[in-house]
């Protein structure tokens, strides 16, 4: 993890980490975000190829995403995260740097209602077309299909 | 063909039609499932063929979305387990022992060696059973009506086993926080020896019946081809990415409870494609016969839980575990406020990934060949709504 730290903050002086957690952790701009993955994917010394998870949270106040990346080659693993705005949610896709993305990003669109800017297919995965609201949001009620006990 | 297309059916949405506007003239698009024997469950797929070759396949899910993680934020650390067996229900065991790693892992509580053990035999038991019925399902889909029930009578022997111990035969629950929930079965060594012996010439057989059948072969070599480099971008795990040469089993490479101690081997091919796919799993029915005959003379006597607070409370922050599940990467990613509930709970099912690579996959081939793409792939489709 001191390792993954120090290559990192060579190449990339400005990131901010966060503490106390399992796996080298990283806040990023959604703005940024973008260059950023490319730089995690193709920078020989990182070579983060395969994106493992893709997390929404609502913090009530704003959404986050949180991506899981690791390297076959290099065997690090590295967590991205990044803070939206809850009114307008938007964050370009990776779904071209890592095709594994482009249903994971439509999963975290359908439940949390987050946009991803450039996605080839951005549609609802597990709802109808013609659902309202995001699911998995805090302040979802939905009095038919009772999910909360 | 585009008169079906225009029905105005309720279950045809926007872009359906939107879909059917890029194809040419002449493409026929139809579907596949939801209620079709060949998608193991309701996956629904959507296919454009231009005569009879496969030129996109869309998979449409949420037959059975039941909003696993949205139950869970509402659900204790000691209830939430239950929901998780429902999810890939061939593989209930390791889905248990991936959410009990991860509460276990915010406790910081060590579980004692017995309860280690027990975990791995049933892994290993669960891994067994869901590839037995996947041998079964494979050559079923491919036109070989009677592996099938061969794989069924076998797969009832663990069944039984899992029964006696677990109460259980599908939906276990039985791995929890602090250790399993039960002891063992006075009868489980003998029984699971017992087994050994039967499924020992049982897998040979399987050998003789279908891997080196002609017919078989010819359907599955050189069909659904899947690079190494698409494997890992496609975030695909489990046996599916280990056929492409991706070493990716967590058994290896992050080892959890006692697989670092054992003899096994993780299995690599080179090929691929849906035969390589096929290799991988029979070879890895033989590892996991293997572990299991390493393990069930070497049980270690204690308890088989550790004491642990009625109400379990995870401090602040974020916990993240990992299994190996039959289909591949199962991951548990536990949001915690300091609550007796999960904030938010992320559950990284393989077969979500694996079933994105279809498409890939698929394109080229002839509609024939889509079944035994399928077949390869494993799906559980619980897995993939959650």
């Amino acid at each position: 993890m001191q390792e993954l730290k120090s290559k990192l903050s060579e190449l990339l002086p400005s990131v901010i980490y966060e503490e106390g957690t399992e796996w080298l952790t990283v806040v990023a701009d959604p703005a940024a975000w973008k260059g950023f993955a490319r730089q995690l994917r193709f920078t020989p010394d990182l070579d983060f190829d395969f994106l493992f998870c893709v997390t929404g949270v609502d913090w009530k106040t704003h959404l986050s995403i949180v991506y899981h990346l690791t390297s076959t080659t290099q065997r690090h693993t590295i967590v991205v995260k990044s803070k939206l705005d809850r009114n307008n949610p938007e964050i370009e896709t990776v779904s071209d740097i890592w095709r594994t993305a482009e249903f994971h990003e439509r999963e975290a669109y359908d439940l949390f209602g987050i946009k991803f800017t450039h996605h080839p297919d951005l549609r609802r995965l597990f709802m109808t077309e013609e659902w309202k609201g995001w699911p998995l949001r805090k302040d979802y009620e939905d009095p038919v299909n009772m999910i909360k006990l | 063909m585009l008169k079906i297309l225009n029905t105005n059916h309720s279950q045809l949405t926007t872009h359906m039609f939107e879909e059917v506007a890029t194809t040419t003239e002449g493409d026929l698009v139809i579907n596949v499932g939801p209620q079709h024997p060949s998608t193991h469950g309701v996956l629904h797929l959507l296919i454009t063929l231009s005569g009879e070759t496969i030129k996109n396949v869309e998979p449409h899910l949420g037959y059975i979305h039941r909003s696993i993680e949205k139950m869970c934020e509402s659900l204790s650390y000691r209830q939430f387990i239950y929901v998780t067996s429902r999810m890939d229900y061939l593989s209930s065991h390791i889905n248990n022992h991936g959410c009990a790693l991860c509460v276990e892992k915010g406790l910081q509580i060590e579980i004692t060696p017995r309860a280690r053990v027990i975990r791995v035999l049933m892994d290993e038991l669960t891994r067994l059973a869901s590839h037995q019925l996947w041998w079964g399902a494979m050559a079923m889909d491919v036109g070989a009506l009677t592996p099938f029930f061969h794989a069924f009578r076998e797969r009832e022997a663990i069944n039984d086993i899992m029964e006696e111990t677990c109460g259980a035969r599908l939906t276990m629950n039985y791995i929890v926080p602090g250790g399993v929930m039960f002891d063992l079965h006075p009868n489980f060594q003998n029984r699971v020896k017992e087994f050994i012996r039967f499924f020992k010439t049982k897998i040979d057989e399987y050998d003789d019946l279908v891997t080196g059948n002609i017919i078989f072969q010819s359907r599955m070599k050189r069909v659904g081809y899947l690079s190494k480099e698409d494997a890992i971008s496609y975030g695909c795990t489990g046996p599916t990415a280990r056929a492409s040469g991706v070493s990716c089993d967590i058994r290896k490479l992050y080892p959890y409870e006692v697989y670092g101690n054992l003899k096994f081997d993780e299995i690599i091919e080179t090929g691929g494609d849906c035969f390589s796919r096929y290799l991988v799993r029979m070879q890895e029915m033989r590892q996991s016969l293997s572990i299991i005959e390493q393990l069930i003379d070497n049980i270690p006597d204690g308890e088989f839980q550790t004491k642990t607070k009625a109400v379990l409370k995870l401090p602040k922050g974020e916990f993240y575990s990992r299994v190996e599940t039959a289909r591949g990467e199962f991951g548990v990613y536990i949001i915690s406020e300091g609550g007796t509930t999960p904030y938010r709970i992320k559950f990284r099912s393989p077969g979500f990934s694996n079933l994105s690579a279809l498409n890939h996959m698929a394109k080229g081939h002839k509609i024939g060949d889509l079944v035994a793409i399928m077949g390869t792939l494993d799906l559980v489709i619980p897995d993939i709504d959650r």
